[in-house]
């Protein structure tokens, strides 16, 4: 795949008082993530070429992706896809990357969501809506041990969106 | 052509109260925005700026307070000092604090910006406030924005 066509559309960056070692590990391990990430579990070998997932809290596949780009502590890229009927073949594939920085006594993380094509705000709603209560939660969880008590609605806007294109969603 | 416009969200377990008040309070942003503080009476139509801590001659930013309701919505016009009165230099900053079961979720919206404004804050508002989460969950706010950036550098 070539990650040249692929553009930022959605750009998070958020600062964590901790080390690169521990911002890798929380986004790459399955215990961290059911923390942050509504439940869900991820599933990553680190090598680029290896598979990339996420689980839901009742163990079904979620996203399904693939790692594009590996550089522990540094960056991972992988493909993102959202396992809904029709979804990649109509929006293409989804890419995020996660970019880590040691700034002075804190870590940066910036979560880059990079698409081939146009995609309407309405399309990309669902991952601005989500991408700072993920992160948010990742930041408490690394800082004060908790995680985040905060609960999403479903992304509405992206839903309708989606179904006005033809995708079935859950 | 619309200027550009700038968002940031940060979820951060404290209630709205305390949100609200860690925007105002000198003593707090002092400690997580660049050793700086934020001094107006916070009544609608009033004044505000943003100085310098230890000197407060040296005045960032200033404006006036467009909407001011505690502990969920606040709107100020942002310019520096030497632009006021220039409404092509003049943009706006709207803070909107809502409850997530407790805990806060407060959204940034940053708007009618020139190019030059759009550069500064886009670097400045993930880090202040990050550590304004820090500070709340924690106590303690990040050392990177304890010291005043201009002075540091």
């Amino acid at each position: 795949m070539n990650i040249e066509n692929f553009k930022p559309m959605t750009v998070y960056t958020i600062y964590i008082a901790s080390t690169p070692e521990k911002v890798w590990e929380a986004l790459t391990t399955a215990d961290f993530s059911r923390q942050y990430f509504s439940g869900h579990a991820v599933e990553v070998e680190l090598r680029v070429g290896g598979a990339f997932i996420m689980r839901t809290p009742d163990g079904a596949l979620h996203i399904s992706g693939e790692v594009i780009e590996c550089d522990p502590l540094k960056k991972l890229t992988v493909t993102f896809n959202v396992n809904w009927p029709a979804l990649v073949e109509k929006l293409g594939p989804t890419l995020v990357t996660y970019e880590i920085e040691q700034v002075g006594e804190a870590v940066r993380l910036t979560m880059s969501e990079s698409h081939d094509r146009p995609l309407s705000d309405d399309i990309l709603s669902g991952g601005r809506q989500g991408w700072p209560a993920i992160l948010s939660g990742l930041k408490s969880l690394l800082e004060t041990g908790k995680p985040l008590m905060v609960k999403l609605g479903p992304p509405q806007r992206m839903l309708a969106a989606l179904k006005e294109l033809g995708i079935a969603t859950p | 052509m619309s200027k550009p416009e700038y968002i940031y969200v940060i979820y951060i377990q404290a209630p709205c109260e305390k949100v609200w008040d860690a925007l105002i309070d000198p003593e707090m942003t002092k400690d997580y925005w660049g050793r700086h503080r934020n001094r107006s009476d916070w009544n609608k139509g009033a004044s505000w700026s943003h100085e310098d801590y230890d000197d407060a001659s040296n005045v960032a930013i200033t404006g006036t307070v467009i909407e001011s309701e505690r502990p969920h919505k606040l709107v100020l016009s942002w310019v520096r000092p030497d632009s006021i009165n220039n409404p092509e230099k003049t943009s706006r900053v709207t803070f909107t604090i809502e409850d997530q079961f407790g805990a806060s979720k407060l959204t940034v919206v940053h708007n009618e910006l020139d190019a030059e404004m759009f550069s500064g804050i886009s670097a400045g508002w993930p880090a202040v406030l990050s550590s304004l989460k820090t500070m709340l969950e924690t106590g303690a706010s990040m050392p990177m924005t304890r010291r005043n950036w201009k002075r540091g550098k």
